[in-house]
């Protein structure tokens, strides 16, 4: 079955009327595009603070408990030492991460934008 | 100390003329309060970075970490980490979905008057609470610095309240924006050459570093006359059982939750184009602050090993640790140099403070609480913003110099992070992804937050407690504390979270919340309806 956003702008059942300017959130709302846009979001956000959360509430957790074993020597430092430096170079690549994935979102955003221009101009040409 | 006077002199003159130039091109709201949304990624990066760098960090870090070693460092990791919360669940869709304040979002499907209202006292609570912390910083500090030219704690204190209202009455968020760059950029400069400073004293070599921070000499014991020497790098220096490891937790949830929650960082992201650059502003801010707070490592491990904790204790306390080891490094001439920093940071934050404060107050209170929503004259909300500036930085004046230089003001620091994450985080978060959410769960979310954790905080060790012979921070309340907790945030950021849900769940459901949520989250997600960045 053809999805309304893959049908030709015309045929879209809105269109058979003029759009309040209220009802563009409802037909987004309704689109694939942006559907899957939460769809991609979340499968990236959720994770990625589940894993953040988890990893920074360790570094407390172990300092805070079990002192002595953080405080066993690794170099010229110690392990408790170690794993709050890392905890910079973790939330770093979270971020790196989530700036590349983003890239995804962006375009679902762009062909959402594109496709409410075509759909106005459509509508201002049907109003004329 | 004429040069120290010198360089703060320069600074207040580069920042004025700044002032001057963006006085003349602030027209209109929208470039008042959101410098016309004309800001790009890397400059509102570092004006984050230079928001949220304040004297706290600056001062504040090196001198725990100085004392307490490794415990201190917690702070520092804490600090950098919140920003991942900021990126991934807070910056864009406030971006979208907002136009000058915290509560444009709240305000934006729910009931606004009783919203913003909350919202708006909220907001005053964090950022007062804040800027008065700063404010006796900067007193202190200037007194210390200036003593030789007979500089009071209250004149120092006028001093930099005035400069900070005519930044925000005159160059509105333009400004206040370029004075957080520029104060930035000589903030990393300075903890760059420090750390540097630091590295060259022991060869270059962090074996030779390290090993001197796991031998810190921190006193001589009175009986023995010996001195007594402790490990920086290990663990529970400052949080020790039986509540240690539980205040450490509290502590990492306030910072972790609390920076989504500071009104003056969110104010920020109104001040660029759209949602990507704000997305992309947040990065740059995330690079500048966390090599900022591993640098801390050097400042803090350095005034310990170099300058020793005797000295600072003797030479202006804990607070002095970064610009002692300035002097012992480098000599008169750094030492001016890293206390202007120190001066700088502090009068960029509290012009930051103000300008969301006054914002806040003229947006949601005046505005659309008092006027409904109805600007009676063009221009209006401007010239309140201008007013409150007036008031707030007087308000915060008379506080700072009523408590005094010696005042306790960690715990207003900690207070705002727990009001900031248990009051204005959950609702926040809950008015953008929960559909049910409704007016009465973001009044009580609000409320909760606020309340629960400013109790916490009067009935917990920092206000609380028997001091001994000999103390030298003393307690408003000479009783055991109740609540064992310096830091609230454990119970009261679930007190904030169950206030917002219980209060959502037992009242009936908001229609109109309901089907504005639809709108919100197209808007929050696809930046469709977003407020523009204006011409010039």
């Amino acid at each position: 079955m053809p999805h309304e956003s893959q049908l030709p702008v015309a045929l879209a059942p809105e269109n058979t009327t003029k759009p309040e300017p209220e009802d563009v959130w409802e037909h987004v709302a309704a689109m694939d595009e942006f559907k899957l846009l939460l769809i991609a979001k979340s499968e990236f956000v959720i994770p990625a603070v589940i894993t953040f959360v988890v990893y920074y509430f360790l570094l407390p957790i172990s300092v805070g408990y079990f002192p002595q074993l953080m405080d066993k020597r690794v170099g010229p430092v110690n392990l408790a030492y170690l794993f709050a430096l890392s905890q910079f170079f973790v939330a770093w690549t979270i971020a790196a991460l989530y700036v590349r994935g983003a890239r995804k979102f962006d375009n679902f955003g762009t062909r959402i934008m594109d496709h409410l221009d075509k759909r106005e101009a459509e509508r201002l040409k049907g109003g004329n | 100390m004429s040069l120290t006077l010198g360089l703060f002199l320069a600074f207040i003159v580069v920042t004025l003329g700044i002032t001057y130039w963006a006085a003349q091109r602030s027209k209109g709201a929208g470039a008042y309060f959101a410098a016309g949304r004309r800001i790009t990624a890397w400059q509102n990066g570092v004006a984050v970075a230079g928001d949220y760098m304040s004297a706290a960090s600056f001062l504040g870090i090196a001198g725990l970490i100085a004392f307490f070693g490794y415990d201190g460092f917690m702070y520092s990791v804490g600090w950098l980490v919140a920003y991942l919360t900021v990126l991934l669940v807070v910056a864009e869709p406030l971006r979208n979905a907002g136009k000058y304040t915290m509560a444009d979002v709240l305000a934006y499907r729910l009931s606004p008057r009783p919203v913003r209202a909350m919202a708006s006292i909220s907001t005053l609570t964090v950022s007062t609470f804040y800027m008065i912390a700063q404010m006796v910083g900067a007193g202190a500090l200037v007194t210390l610095l200036l003593k030789d030219s007979g500089i009071h704690f209250s004149t120092a204190v006028i001093g930099v309240g005035l400069l900070m209202i005519v930044y925000v009455v005159f160059g509105g968020m333009l400004a206040t924006t370029w004075v957080q760059i520029i104060k930035a950029i000589l903030l990393m400069s300075g903890t760059i050459l420090l750390s540097i400073l630091v590295l060259a004293h022991f060869g270059f070599s962090f074996g030779a570093f390290f090993d001197a921070v796991s031998h810190v000499s921190t006193g001589v014991d009175p009986k023995t006359g010996q001195s007594i020497i402790k490990d920086f790098l290990q663990p529970g220096l400052r949080y020790k059982p039986p509540y240690g490891a539980l205040d450490l937790i509290s502590l990492g949830m306030a910072l972790i939750l609390g920076t989504a929650g500071l009104p003056h960082i969110l104010v920020r992201f109104y001040t660029v184009p759209d949602a990507k650059t704000a997305r992309y502003s947040v990065v740059w801010a995330m690079v500048l602050i966390g090599s900022f707070y591993i640098m801390t490592t050097f400042l803090g491990f350095g005034a310990a090993t170099i300058v020793g904790q005797s000295y600072i204790k003797t030479h202006g306390g804990t607070n002095m640790s970064a610009p002692l080891l300035a002097q012992a490094l480098a000599g008169n001439v750094f030492f001016a140099f890293i206390s202007a920093i120190a001066f700088a940071t502090i009068l960029a934050v509290v012009a930051g403070l103000t300008i969301s404060a006054s914002t806040s107050f003229a947006h949601d209170l005046w505005t659309n609480v008092i006027h409904r929503g109805v600007e009676r004259k063009a221009g209006e909300e401007v010239r309140v913003a201008r007013i409150t500036a007036f008031v707030v930085g007087g308000v915060a004046m008379a506080i700072a110099i009523a408590l005094g230089p010696t005042a306790n003001v960690a715990f207003l620091v900690a207070l705002a992070f727990a009001v900031a994450a248990s009051a204005n985080l959950p609702v926040i978060v809950l008015s953008i992804y929960w559909k049910r959410f409704n007016t009465t769960g973001a009044v009580l979310g609000l409320g909760f937050g606020l309340v629960g954790s400013i109790l916490l905080i009067l009935i917990g060790p920092s206000i609380m407690g028997i001091d001994g012979p000999g103390a030298t921070v003393h307690h408003l309340i000479q009783r055991a504390p109740i609540f064992p907790l310096e830091n609230p945030g454990i119970l009261s950021i679930p007190i904030g979270f169950a206030g917002a849900v219980l209060g959502t769940l037992l009242s009936g459901r908001e229609a109109s919340a309901e089907h504005k949520f639809t709108e919100l989250q197209v808007r929050a997600n696809t930046g469709l309806g977003a407020e523009k960045a204006t011409a010039h």
